[in-house]
């Protein structure tokens, strides 16, 4: 058993209803008893989605046990395939039908149903959402593939390729598949199939006419890729074009794939974030301490970003999908810090206060652990919320999103100018500490005005003197917090019982970075 | 306004033919309860001994993950739990004592099961004893189910408030007569009731739960009570069972049901009418005037009710009789008919109930039946909206202050609302 608070992924039949969500014609028989119809509220609350998930679930009560659950769950299949006409049918069962071994992949087949019917073997008590996700995809693909299907005569069209990856309920991949479609398009690209998201049956059967695959999110598009290159010989792009640099990796990757000249369009200069990032305005972003976590494909892509193209230091990088370790692992070891891969929120808790970074880099959970420490937060991977699922176009893939990602992780920091406002003003009678942070006012995610000093922050002896006191109240508010804990902590390590004016400078060149 | 006499169960004609349906069901599970009863009982913690899938309702469903590290929690069981039921309790032990560890200001912990729990046969009622001896007496350790295969939604209440009643002190045969208000309800709620109780002449009131477990109320033969959610059906056998008497009533929603409700226990502690009338009189006066700005609204307004919380019957009795809606269906996923006599036999004649779900079938008469509002669950109002359909969701009455004189305006106002909204928008 594991003791969990919140979780960072939901069960992997929940993975299923997000690959079956984001197609046409796929409908998902899910044998569960009452109550996992929850999670339709996550594709129509969170996402918004107009329509129900096209989810079926047989409703199986106490008294069913034993006795007609398999009957129950026969009679909700064909009222499926009358009611709801699909192209095809995922089968599967929820965590609590595991345990009653019914056996649906068993029971569909002795059925004759006149649709392609895939079962889905998802260990609940193993497995979580992604895998559920990319293995259900997977299924998909390997039973709705026409393996006769090849790509025709390059010379007589543009190149061909595949979208692999995007699912409901994803970080941003609406957008993302949009600006990215429109980057091929201009490399001279075609796209032959997306999928799952907005893909239907007669386009999975297709699958095998693209010159080659894109993966753009690995964690639910690998394992398909990768039957698709078994059997299809397809190659797959594995770069995920988050960031500036890594976009261009991506366009040199694919362009040589697809056999066009990627120069014209790298020569550009697509994106705003270069230029942005080294203007002099952005100087005090140098070497800002950013706490990343997420999903290890945007963490890895995050850590990328905030080092090479913001030029932040990064003090903690983590994910909670176990099955990506080892990216994150190798990452981690390019910036030198300790990989955070666990899916114990309060584990990731205790590293962010560890790490003191100035801006945390996360999912919804990390955003409220941000919150709570009042440090500036932005969502960069799932889970999601509703705010994750913006009304404007708002990508995180290609130039555009490198765009995205500038103003949506610079905009929570307190701006440079005003940083040396603050300073230059800190005792001037309406610009000073308790009129606010700046003008995004309270709630905002701005660092909220430390308390007076009455008690150490830390457990330590260490007293301060008049003269420190004083001198403390006269750094800006928003590092005053840390100026305190580090000269606490450096009292501490030196044994000194007051804190004298010296004290504290001899902390502050400790601590210099 | 005079006092609405209480009316007896044998004028209960039942309305209309219950429409009784089998088949995909649109509702939570109990384990859902949780997050209203930990707020509500705040030296309590609920660990749910579940699946991941359990531990991701509880978030999804709490809608927002506010606080630091709530009181509930999940223990998730892994493939090595199914293995045997004795690694599967140890493991269960030493994830309380990991969590009592953390969070010491603990004093009650209920033990929550769930389909995954039921299923393989986990007896928490055992290992509750188990761990209550050893964690005793600091934290007093309880169980239930909150599993979708025993449980609907608020049933979940049901069977953690019955889970208190045998903990509660006993109470003599000759001790004063005393009056529990079933049914957990938010503060203000409660404290409004305490001060018309109080203003009536009966003081002697307690609530089930109260704000800690540690507070529970005594019970005995002298004790009555009254139900202030109809879902209650196990802790009102259970409080009977240890000789308390249920005071039969309308539920307090309304002017009508509140005037009902509370006149049932003043009849039964011997309040004067004139009295009981002259206390009551501001608080309906208030509650009309607030209920007259929305019945310009929602006056002969249909309404369809999907079934959710079982509190579908006195709601649409409330709407019908006090706000003039028509009422299209009234599905509840279960009736109560004893608790509920008065209630159905208040609505207006003819009216169409349904018990269970057929989801996909519920959905074709509603399209069919085009109502001005449908009350249905989050996974539903989003499309039937997109379909132009208005809707309200139910999860909020059942997480706002609904009850009693001075709600009843809010309650009109939440389903005012999704028709005011529909009325004032251009795009």
């Amino acid at each position: 058993m594991q003791l969990s608070v919140w979780t960072y992924e939901g069960p992997p039949h929940v993975g299923a209803m997000r690959v079956a969500t984001a197609m046409e014609g796929v409908h998902y028989l899910l044998h569960s008893p009452q109550g996992d119809t929850y999670a339709d509220l996550l594709f129509t609350m969170i996402e918004r989605r107009s329509k129900r998930p096209p989810v079926t679930y047989t409703t199986f009560q106490a008294r069913d046990l034993g006795k007609d659950t398999s009957q129950l769950f026969q009679t909700a299949a064909l009222d499926v395939v009358e009611r709801f006409k699909p192209d095809a049918m995922l089968v599967g069962a929820s965590c609590t039908a595991e345990l009653i071994q019914d056996d649906p992949a068993g029971l569909i087949e002795n059925m004759g149903l006149p649709i392609p019917v895939i079962p889905l073997e998802l260990p609940s008590y193993q497995r979580k959402e992604h895998w559920g996700a990319a293995e259900t995809f997977y299924q998909i693909v390997r039973h709705l593939a026409d393996k006769d299907r090849r790509p025709s005569d390059k010379s007589k069209r543009r190149p061909l390729v595949n979208l692999l990856g995007p699912t409901a309920l994803g970080f941003r991949h609406r957008d993302d598949i949009l600006e990215i479609s429109g980057l091929l398009d201009k490399l001279g690209i075609d796209i032959n199939v997306t999928a799952p998201l907005g893909a239907n049956v007669a386009d999975i059967a297709k699958l095998g006419e693209a010159d080659f695959n894109i993966v753009l999110y690995p964690e639910t598009g690998d394992l398909a890729s990768d039957y698709l290159k078994r059997e299809f010989g397809q190659p797959a792009v594995r770069t995920v074009p988050i960031g500036v640099g890594a976009t261009q990796d991506f366009i040199r990757e694919v362009a040589a794939l697809a056999d066009v000249d990627p120069e014209p369009m790298l020569a550009e200069g697509l994106s705003r974030l270069s230029w942005w990032s080294r203007s002099i305005d952005s100087n005090y972003l140098t070497g800002k301490r950013v706490f990343i976590f997420g999903d290890a494909t945007h963490a890895v892509a995050a850590a990328r970003v905030a080092s090479e193209e913001l030029g932040f230091k990064v003090v903690g990088l983590g994910c909670y999908n176990r099955e990506y370790a080892r990216e994150i692992r190798a990452a981690a070891k390019l910036y030198g810090v300790e990989p955070l891969i666990t899916d114990d929120h309060l584990a990731v808790e205790t590293a962010i206060q560890e790490a003191q970074p100035e801006l945390v880099l996360g999912t919804q959970m990390e955003r409220h652990i941000a919150k709570r420490f009042s440090i500036p937060c932005t969502v960069i991977s799932s889970p999601v919320h509703v705010q994750d699922f913006p009304a404007r176009f708002s990508p995180q893939m290609g130039f555009e999103g490198a765009n995205v990602i500038f103003d949506s992780w610079v905009h929570p920091l307190v701006m440079g100018l005003e940083e040396h406002l603050l300073t230059m003003f800190r005792d001037d009678f309406e610009f000073n500490d308790g009129a606010g942070a700046s003008h995004l006012g309270p709630g905002h995610s701005a660092p909220a005005k430390q308390p007076e000093l009455v008690e150490p922050a830390n457990d330590t002896e260490a007293v301060w003197s008049d003269e420190a006191t004083r001198e403390l109240k006269k750094i800006p508010f928003f590092v005053r917090g840390k100026a305190r804990r580090n000269t606490e902590m450096f009292a501490a390590e030196q044994g000194v019982s007051t804190i004298e004016l010296a004290t504290l400078y001899e902390a502050k060149a400790h601590y210099a970075r | 306004m005079n006092a609405i006499a209480p009316l007896s169960a044998a004028n209960a004609v039942d309305c209309a033919p219950v429409l009784k349906e089998r088949g995909q069901r649109e509702v939570f599970c109990g384990l859902t309860g949780i997050i209203w009863l930990h707020r509500k009982m705040q030296d309590a913690f609920f660990l749910v001994v579940g699946s991941r899938t359990c531990a991701h309702l509880l978030q999804s469903a709490a809608g927002v993950m506010i606080f630091a590290e709530p009181r509930f929690a999940t223990a998730i069981m892994e493939e090595r739990d199914l293995a045997g039921l004795a690694d599967a309790n140890e493991e269960l032990d030493r994830i309380v004592d990991q969590l009592l560890a953390r969070r010491p200001e603990i004093k009650s912990l209920f033990l929550v099961g769930s389909c995954p729990s039921e299923v393989i046969k986990l007896d928490l009622s055992k290992a509750a004893q188990r761990l209550g001896a050893k964690h005793a007496p600091h934290v007093r350790i309880l169980n239930y189910s909150g599993s979708g295969i025993e449980t609907t939604f608020t049933e979940g209440e049901d069977a953690c408030l019955a889970s208190l009643v045998p903990i509660m002190p006993s109470l003599a045969a000759n001790a004063p007569k005393n009056l529990i208000v079933v049914g957990s309800l938010p503060d203000i709620v409660e404290d409004q009731f305490r001060r018309l109780f109080a203003e009536l002449g009966i003081t002697n009131v307690a609530s089930l739960p109260e704000r800690a477990v540690a507070d529970l109320p005594g019970v005995g033969p002298n004790t009555r009570f009254l139900l202030a959610q109809p879902f209650l059906g196990d802790t009102a056998q259970a409080l009977e069972e240890r000789g308390a008497v249920r005071l039969d009533a309308l539920f307090p929603f309304g002017v009508e049901g509140t005037t009902n409700w509370l006149h049932a226990a003043a009849a039964e502690f011997g309040v004067a009418d004139s009295h009981f009338d002259a206390v009551l009189r501001p608080y309906q006066d208030r509650a009309t005037t607030a209920l007259a700005h929305q019945r310009a609204r929602l006056e002969g307004r249909s309404i369809f009710f999907m079934p959710d919380s079982q509190l579908e019957v006195p709601l649409a009795r409330f709407l019908a009789n006090e706000l003039g809606m028509r009422l299209v269906e009234v599905g509840t996923p279960y009736l109560h008919r004893r608790h509920l006599a008065q209630e159905l036999a208040a609505l207006p004649a003819g009216v169409m109930l349904s018990e269970g779900q057929d989801v996909d079938k519920q959905l074709d008469r509603v399209r069919a039946a085009k109502p001005d509002l449908t009350v249905c669950g989050l996974g539903l109002a989003n499309p039937l909206e997109a379909e132009g359909l208005s809707t309200k969701w139910a999860i909020e009455l059942v997480f706002s202050p609904i009850h009693g004189f001075d709600q009843a305006g809010d309650l009109a106002e939440l389903f005012a609302r999704p028709l005011r909204r529909r009325d004032v928008l251009r795009v």
